[in-house]
């Protein structure tokens, strides 16, 4: 099957501090792939150069099409999609405008329809819909940026540290929609701290450290994978 | 012990031009949530806007009409330097028609108009089709390029643009005053005090704006656009909304509203290239009281400043500007203290 | 030294312009009037520049200067001299009334502010009857020298220019000073500079005062130059042009100061000579160009003309650092001691409780860790220890102290020292001067000291400390480069450092060994085990578990706001509490 992501020799800088060095990964359709590392590893910069809010060296193709030079808007228009660690809401306005927006490059007619569809897979937000999004809990904040996600109709769906502040209840939850997303055939690409959640929902991962990645596999197989243990999940 | 024949008057006086500086202030507060930037230039825009109106009155073509077209080329040169290699066919006739295009019909028709005998409404639409587009250009040219910039730098930017603002008006409309008729010469007596046309032109005006403007931001999906942009850029960016977009039809209303204001109020005082400045710093007294976020607050406090105005010109003439530029500072105070302002921020 | 021999061609070459054969009269004039702008503009670059309060109301002090001077010598037969000291008086006592308020101001609303009361006073200079209002002050009386009059254009200009090179000597001898170092920090370093005991308020003010006596010098020198005032010099487009000045010449350059007035000054000039002979008497050009062009040079060079001068110029090679007598230490506790004790500390932001009730304690000589899962509240507790932040309810008792509601600056005074965990050096500094700021609390030149340049002594004992430390964690070769060439890991060992230079009792770390390399982080956990064994209390904030284990005595365990564990750390590594919150539950 052909990438649906492919990226290689991409470099991300901060003035002169590379976050990412000479990076490569790939991504098909209907897969999910989880990068895990320490803070401070590159992998919230990863996610921000490919979704373009940061500019990049090396090459970046989306569906066989060269996007390394395109702007945010067109890669959301063309069905990739970020859910950022600090999930960017737009706080002052309701539920309901915040899923609108996310259907903001999509025409209008398809736009009803796929809010009727956010809403059944998150009825929570059905009930909230009025509700200013920044009264909502954690894990209803977390729903509502997946969600306004999903109103752009993503083919592509990037995940930063979704489980991040929120009580592992709801981390659960949380991580049985992405599956349910994989099973509607969006690729998601997972980044987690938590990495024993991330290893067990998705296919594949890599780990990175230092801006650089430095194993890769099945996602079973890293699991066990004597470094990964030690240095990431918690066993010593 | 005032007389309050004199006090309705004052007052009258002063909601007159509160209203001004309130239709000013929406735009400032509008400007800043959505650009970050401090807009200074805005009273240039009344000024403009006052006095093309005045010059097409008396059947003479704006020099606003050059600047339109000259602004529109240049905006259309830098969007085609920094990112033609970037634009798709459908960008390239975009760019075309809105920089080039619309700026050269509108000069056209102004062209054609000018030296008729034309009907207030259209002189109006005119000056508004002349101004309001100078917005987008502006932001274009001058403030797109350093959009993520510090406020700091966007600030000291909007003060060049007001210098070159200021004296482009010098040349455009030379250093004569000018001041144009009243909408209307209808006049309703009320009480002890007569409201003129002009008067009421301004309340209803000033209302309509308002009102357009809520419904524009509750109901339009750009008007959320728009809010979503000054609430959270980068969730903004994260759903597809260009933010220089965004940018530019905020500048586009905040000109727009500049030329309406200008066109109100040359009617009622003499309108110099330079008057604007200090008509935009009173609306902006007023943006700065409502901490250049709400709306609400900056339209009530705008009231307060055109009433403290006409107080302090009658009873201490010499210190009326003294005193409304005054009235800032402690407001100033007041918002820094409340204010969780990232100085770390260069 | 090959600085000093371009500043000596400078001085000579403005001291020959008027006697070199067939310089033009105008020439002169407009060098005056260079160097005036000039005194006011470096005024700016030290505000604005350095200092990072942005200042568009700088006329209005050659206006309180000006007109005091005019008064007095019009109106009271003062003698021209003799105002000098009362004109420079009045400026700065208006600069302390007005900077008090002014200073305060954050953000946008400081310049805001001073457009307000840059057009405030000169309304007020043109409304006052015994100022002459619009028509202002006339005949005011030249200077004089031993009974000469200096009426000639070429007399006052020696005199104008002696005050530009006295004012901008002094500017650079007050940069390098200890005071300086502080005023460097001001800018985008607050927060830092403030954990280092520096009261960055009373710094801004004193900024503004000498930004406005440097101002009020050239409206001294103006009045008497002129011989007339009135009060469109002061207005706000006096003050946009000035501050246009700063920014052209390069707003963190003491002669880029003198690169703008020249620029700007000469620009204004051909302007105003050759518009009106291509677009008649009225186009006002100075001011669209100048609009124009402080637009371009935000958008292409915001670091003005003197950055790329600069660039031409050869480097300065690093100066040695001497030695010299070391400063006097605090006493260490013995080991053991209780030194920083939390009680019950709980911190509050509307509904949402961030610290909820925690306690703990670090004995002398000991290394604590805070850990936990992200947002669990470490770096809150952290900042209420060191007086960022105030708890809501509870207690800090730190070397015997209340410090609960001290601020950050009292705290450090105590001999609390932190890193932050976004560091948080000043990038464009050198190593060495950023290690020096920590050493601040224990130098005692002031203002006029360092101006004059009589801070030597204390100033070669900070550096002094300050290389001693950095030699002391292996990084004297980097000592010269700026601190944002380091490479991260680097950096962090220079916050370390830095916190050092304060001599402190407690080392707060927050988060040290984030983003470091393995080996670096065997670096790190080295020094602070010798700087242990030297008697020095740590506090660290930390994610990476292998870290804390091998390296601390003592780990305290957050989670939600709460504390969940504390004990050593094999205890804490078998706690099932800390493994369910620390590692994820989910799996």
């Amino acid at each position: 099957m052909t990438a649906l992501l492919d990226v290689s020799g991409l470099s991300i800088r901060y003035g002169r501090v590379a976050a990412v060095r000479d990076l490569a990964l790939t991504i098909r359709p209907g897969e999910i792939v989880t990068v895990i590392g320490a803070n401070g590893a590159g992998k919230s910069t990863l996610l921000n150069g490919i979704m373009g809010l940061l500019p990049i060296e090396g090459d970046l193709r989306f569906d066989s099409a060269e996007i390394a030079h395109w702007g945010v808007e067109r890669r959301v228009e063309s069905g990739l999609c970020l859910v950022p660690e600090k999930r960017e809401l737009f706080g002052a306005m309701s539920v309901a405008d915040n899923l609108l927006l996310g259907g903001f490059r999509v025409e209008a007619s398809l736009r009803d329809r796929t809010l009727a569809e956010v809403y059944g897979r998150f009825p929570r937000l059905a009930e909230r819909r009025m509700q200013l999004a920044a009264t909502l809990s954690g894990g209803e904040r977390q729903m509502l940026a997946m969600g306004r996600a999903l109103m752009s109709q993503p083919r592509l769906l990037m995940l930063d540290e979704p489980s991040l502040g929120l009580a592992p209840r709801i981390v659960a939850d949380i991580f049985t929609i992405v599956r349910g997303l994989r099973d509607a055939g969006v690729a998601i690409l997972l980044v987690e701290q938590n990495a024993r959640a991330a290893l067990n929902v998705a296919d594949r991962a890599y780990v990175m450290e230092l801006g650089e990645v430095i194993l890769q596999g099945p996602a079973a197989e890293l699991a066990a994978d004597p470094r990964v243990a030690a240095s990431y999940l918690g066993i010593q | 012990m005032i007389d309050p024949i004199i006090l309705l008057f004052l007052l009258q006086d002063g909601l007159t031009n509160g209203a001004l500086y309130a239709l000013l202030g929406l735009a400032l507060v509008l400007v800043f949530t959505v650009t970050r930037v401090i807009f200074i230039p805005q009273g240039e825009f009344v000024a403009y806007g006052a006095l093309s109106y005045a010059l097409l009155e008396t059947g003479r073509v704006p020099g606003t009409i050059w600047l339109l077209v000259a602004m529109g080329v240049a905006a259309f040169a830098i969007e085609a330097i920094t990112r033609g290699s970037r634009m798709t066919g459908r960008e390239w006739t975009t760019a075309a028609v809105l920089d080039l295009g619309l700026p050269i019909a509108i000069a056209g028709l102004t062209l054609a108009f000018a030296s008729k005998t034309t009907p207030a409404l259209v002189n109006l639409l005119l000056t508004l089709a002349m101004i309001a587009p100078l917005g987008p250009y502006l932001y274009r040219i001058a403030f797109q390029p350093i959009a993520d910039s510090t406020i700091l730098t966007l600030f000291t930017t909007a003060i060049g643009v007001h210098l070159a603002m200021t004296g482009l008006g010098l040349a455009l409309f030379g250093a004569e005053g000018l001041r144009a008729k009243p909408l209307t010469d209808a006049s309703l007596p009320v009480g002890p005090i007569v409201l003129t046309g002009q008067n009421i032109a301004v309340y209803l005006a000033t209302a309509a704006l308002i009102i357009g403007l809520w419904l524009f931001f509750e109901r339009s999906l750009y008007g959320k656009a728009l809010r979503a942009t000054a609430i959270n850029r980068v969730g903004a960016r994260l759903v597809g909304i260009r933010t220089s977009l965004s940018g530019g039809l905020t500048f586009g209303l905040a000109a727009g509203i500049g030329a309406i204001s200008g066109i109100l109020i040359v009617p009622m005082t003499t309108i110099y290239y330079d008057s604007g400045f200090l008509i935009g710093l009173k609306g902006f007294v007023a943006a700065i009281i409502g901490a250049l976020a709400s709306y609400p607050a900056t339209a009530i406090a705008a009231l307060f400043v055109g009433i403290a105005e006409a107080f302090a010109s009658f009873y201490a003439s010499a210190f009326k500007e003294i005193i409304v530029f005054m009235l800032i500072v402690p407001v100033l105070v007041w918002r820094s203290l409340g204010a969780v302002h990232d100085d770390e921020e260069e | 030294m090959r600085t000093r021999l371009l500043l000596l061609a400078a001085i000579a070459l403005v001291a020959l312009a008027p006697v070199l054969p067939g310089v033009p009269p105008f020439w002169i004039t407009l060098l005056s009037n260079i160097g005036l702008a000039s005194l006011v503009t470096l005024g700016l670059v030290l505000l604005t520049g350095v200092g990072g309060l942005t200042s568009f109301g700088q006329a209005a002090f050659c206006g309180f200067a000006a007109y005091t001077s005019a008064l007095l010598t019009t109106r009271y037969g003062f003698s021209p001299w003799l105002t000098l000291p009362i004109a420079l008086s009045v400026t700065a006592f208006a600069a302390v009334v007005i900077g008090l308020i002014t200073v305060r101001l954050s953000g946008h609303y400081l310049p805001l502010g001073t457009i307000a009361w840059g057009i405030s006073i000169f309304y007020l200079f043109g409304r006052i009857e015994m100022l002459g209002r619009h028509d202002g002050l006339s005949g005011i009386p030249p200077l004089s020298i031993l009974g000469m009059s200096l009426i000639d254009p070429k007399a006052i200009y020696y005199v104008i220019w002696f005050f530009v090179f006295a004012g901008s000597i002094a500017t650079l001898n007050l940069l390098d000073s200890r005071m300086g170092r502080a005023i460097r920090a001001l800018r985008g370093g607050r927060v830092a500079a403030e954990s280092f005991g520096i009261d960055t308020a009373r710094l801004k003010l004193i900024v503004f005062v000498y930004a406005a006596v440097l101002a009020g010098l050239s409206g001294w020198l103006y009045a008497h130059y002129q011989r007339t005032v009135n009060p469109t010099p002061f207005g706000l487009n006096a003050g946009i042009e000035y501050l246009f000045m700063a920014v052209l010449g390069g707003a963190g350059y003491v002669w880029g100061a003198i690169a703008g007035a020249f620029v700007v000054t000469l620009l204004k000039d051909v302007l105003q000579r050759v518009t009106p002979l291509i677009f008649g008497e009225l186009a006002q050009v100075d001011s669209i160009v100048f609009g124009a062009l402080l637009v371009l040079c935000l958008q292409f060079a915001p670091r003005g003309v003197w950055a790329f001068i600069r660039r031409l110029a050869p480097a300065n090679s690093a100066p040695d650092i001497a030695d010299a007598p070391a400063l006097p230490k605090r006493d260490i506790a013995a080991t053991g001691d209780a030194l920083l004790s939390v009680e019950a500390i709980r911190k509050q932001f509307g509904g949402l409780v961030a610290v909820n009730d925690v306690s703990f304690g670090v004995k002398s000589g000991e290394i604590v860790a805070l850990i936990g899962p992200n947002g669990a509240g470490k770096s809150t507790t952290f900042n209420l220890i060191s007086g960022v932040a105030r708890p809501t309810s509870g207690q800090v008792r730190f070397a015997g102290r209340d410090v609960s509601s001290a601020s950050a600056q009292d705290v450090a005074r105590l001999g609390m020292a932190r890193t932050f965990q976004h560091v948080k050096l000043l990038p464009e500094m050198s190593v060495l001067e950023n290690v020096a700021l920590g050493a601040h609390l224990r130098g005692h030149a002031g203002v006029f000291q360092s101006l004059a340049r009589l801070d030597r002594a204390d100033e070669a004992k900070l550096l002094a400390e300050a290389r001693r430390q950095i030699e002391r964690v292996g990084l004297a070769e980097h000592m010269h480069k700026p601190a944002g060439s380091l490479a991260l890991g680097q950096q962090r060992i220079v916050e370390i450092t830095r916190a050092l230079c304060l001599d402190p009792r407690l080392l707060l770390l927050d988060e040290p060994a984030a983003g470091l390399r393995h080996f670096e982080k065997q670096q790190l956990a080295r020094l602070l085990g010798q700087l242990r064994t030297e008697g020095m209390s740590i506090l660290l904030v930390e994610h990476d578990m292998g870290f804390v284990m091998d390296l601390t005595d003592h780990i305290v365990v957050l989670d939600f706001g709460s504390k969940i564990a504390e004990g050593k750390p094999e205890a804490i590594r078998q706690n099932p509490a800390v493994l369910e919150a620390y590692l994820g539950g989910v799996a």
